[in-house]
């Protein structure tokens, strides 16, 4: 039987470009194959993503396979499971990381399973037992209310990292690495998935990921009017505007727009949490936000637990004139 | 359309976090008191996405669920909301498994159901929050899967599932049989009707051991498990609020406003 050895990442490519994402987890990647003393190797797979190999290379990767197919245009699990199989079972890495995406979601899971291994979803940390060669993935359970510690023997030992959760080196293009071009075999006829079409649901402006602050609205704003104020304020400071689960449930923002452990993770440097309870499942999407603001009437709400600034008044008070005075700073 | 949907029960999800507290010496969740269980919400609404699909071209819903002390109130749920079935694998040999040994169980239990043309997952247990199981039956059935869905519907023998992605969705057809994970972006589920409730306080679930499903006992529950659980914590947090007071809303405001411009976040 093959030795595992080395660490792999599966590196996202979306729209042609390298994901934020793939560069956290080359980041992760790396300190743990040096801690090991082995090699860090990174999976690119896609229509064309040759392009992006060099940029992994600087971002830790020692080696890169590159699967290109028009097959493997769009994600899907059938397709791109079978390459990713036939990669790890070529190179038996003794650790495989992927990003806790919409990709990742779905092929992970699947994939420990085909591989016969157990694997550790959506990690706040990794670490490695030198000694032992033991991978231990710390993950948020319960909603966020509790972390737990995982560790398999099974190999190779998987997990997939939060977004956001794990820093990237910084970029080096004068780091050397070598590029592998796999053959891939894919029969059509074997993928039993079929996307039709892609519908785009983003609000205009600065995706919620990429802003520097976010104003966030919850159930307390009662309705789309009340997220219109946020817009405007968002505006202003050239920010995005998030939500909590229940207005996208209920439609005054669109869905695309939920922070949180099933909606998007984000750590701005400023997250202004208006009339948002803070719960835990709200939490574990903007607790890594540099300063968290709370405004909230209820001086018992969870969220001042997490803020550093607050302010307990109703919101309907307090955005007016605050959206006032920050035109006013910004202006000025 | 033969259906089948996985149901856990969790602990309630939306209990107030002070009501949240762990055994460390048994590395397990303390439930709280006075707070029923509930179906994991994504399972009642995987619950409702079948429902759905009854509704519009018919057929018959199984609604399986795998633990111990499962309170029979809140497990027949789904019945209560229109499901035709269920089945329990309730038995200490299936207590304490992970994502492998409790895939493995429901997917024998899934073979032993027979005919399935869609079977429905919750995207995550609200417990655990893995997101596993349902790609693992799916893996082990060897059928086709497709995850966080937020609308499933049957076209031409095939599922037309809308896919939750992260600038929108997508739109995919899948072959049946096929293992459809459900978020809660499908909407609300139904509310049990009163007829419902009485239907389902007849029925009497169906309740399977290991030997009815020929699992063998080294792959399920406590002794099937591939991750090892080392350490069971609640984060600390800091918690260091300043709360920023005015004299009237306009002063409070703009003391917010200056307060972060000292911070250089403005
Ligand atoms: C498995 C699971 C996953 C989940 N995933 C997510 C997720 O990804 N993201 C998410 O956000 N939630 C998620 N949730 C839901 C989560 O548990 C909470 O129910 C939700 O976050 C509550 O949203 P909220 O704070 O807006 O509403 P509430 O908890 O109802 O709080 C509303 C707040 O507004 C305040 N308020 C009301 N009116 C005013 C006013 N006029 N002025 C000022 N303050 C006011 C109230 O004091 C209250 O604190 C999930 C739940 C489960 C079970
Ligand atoms: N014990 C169980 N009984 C029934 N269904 C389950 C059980 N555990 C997990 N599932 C199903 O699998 C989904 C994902 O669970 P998990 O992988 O634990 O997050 C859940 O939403 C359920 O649909």
């Amino acid at each position: 039987m093959a030795e595992y050895k080395g660490v792999m990442v599966l590196g996202e490519v979306i729209d042609g470009k390298l994901a934020a994402i793939a560069t956290e987890i080359l980041g992760c990647g790396r300190r743990l194959a040096d801690e090991l003393k082995e090699e860090l190797s990174c999976i690119l797979m896609g229509g064309e993503v040759a392009k992006v190999a060099d940029e992994v290379i600087a971002f830790g990767a020692d080696k890169v396979y590159i699967a290109e197919d028009s097959l493997l245009k769009d994600y899907r699990t059938d397709s791109y499971i079978v390459v990713t199989e036939k990669i790890v079972q070529e190179a038996t890495p003794r650790i495989l990381l992927l990003g806790q995406t919409a990709v990742g979601r779905d092929l992970a899971p699947k994939l420990a399973f085909r591989l016969g291994t157990s694997l550790a979803t959506d990690c706040l940390e990794l670490e490695v037992d030198t000694e032992a060669k033991l991978l231990s993935a710390t993950r948020s359970v319960y909603g966020g209310n509790a972390r737990a510690i995982f560790t398999s023997e099974s190999l190779p030992q998987m997990a997939t990292a939060r977004q956001k959760a794990m820093s990237p080196l910084e970029r080096d293009d004068s780091r050397k690495g070598e590029t592998i071009s796999v053959k891939v075999e894919i029969d059509p006829a074997e993928i039993r998935t079929n996307v039709i079409e892609k519908v785009k649901e983003e609000a205009v402006g600065i995706k919620l990921e990429d802003a520097s602050i976010i104003v966030s609205g919850g159930r307390g704003i009662g309705g789309p009017e009340g997220f219109k104020q946020l817009e405007e304020l968002a505006k202003i400071l050239k920010g995005a505007v998030g939500a909590s689960r229940p207005p996208c449930d209920n439609g005054w923002t669109p869905t695309t727009a939920q922070v949180g452990l099933t909606g998007k993770i984000v750590a701005p440097d400023l997250y202004i949490a208006v009339a948002i309870s803070g719960a835990s499942q709200h939490l574990a999407g903007c607790s890594g936000s540099k300063n968290i603001v709370a405004i909230n009437r209820d001086a018992e709400a969870n969220i001042f637990k997490e803020a550093c600034l607050g302010v307990v008044t109703d919101w309907k008070q307090i955005i007016p004139p605050f959206t006032e005075k920050v035109r006013e700073l910004m202006a000025g | 359309m033969n259906m089948v949907v996985c149901c856990k029960q969790v602990i309630d999800p939306e209990a107030p976090p002070a009501s949240f507290s762990i055994d460390s010496a048994a590395n397990k969740v303390i439930p709280p008191a006075g707070i029923p269980p509930v179906v994991n919400p994504f399972d009642e609404q995987a619950v409702e996405a079948a429902l759905r699909v009854k509704d519009a071209i018919g057929g018959k819903i199984t609604v399986i669920s795998l633990g111990v002390n499962l309170t029979r109130d809140v497990i027949k749920k789904p019945l209560s909301m229109g499901a035709d079935e269920l089945i329990l694998l309730e038995d200490e040999a299936f207590e304490g498994g992970d994502s492998w040994s409790t895939a493995y169980a429901l997917a024998m239990a899934i073979k032993k159901v027979g005919e399935y043309d869609i079977i429905f997952c919750g995207r995550q247990a609200s417990d655990w929050d893995a997101g596993q199981v349902g790609l693992g039956i799916a893996e082990i059935l060897g059928i086709p899967s497709v995850t966080v869905a937020k609308k499933a519907e049957v076209i031409n023998g095939k599922a037309r599932v809308e896919r939750v992605v992260a600038d929108g969705y997508e739109i995919v057809e899948v072959t049946l049989p096929a293992l459809i994970t459900i978020t809660n972006e499908l909407g609300e589920a139904r509310y049990p009707t009163l007829r419902g409730i009485m239907a389902a306080a007849k029925k009497q679930p169906i309740i399977w051991k290991p030997a009815d499903i020929e699992v063998e006992s080294s792959q399920i529950g406590a002794a099937g498990r591939r991750a090892k659980l080392v350490k069971l914590f609640q984060p600390v947090r800091e918690g260091k609020c300043e709360i920023i007071e005015g004299d009237d809303v306009a002063d409070t405001a703009a003391k917010l406003a200056m307060k972060l411009r000292g911070l250089k976040v403005i």
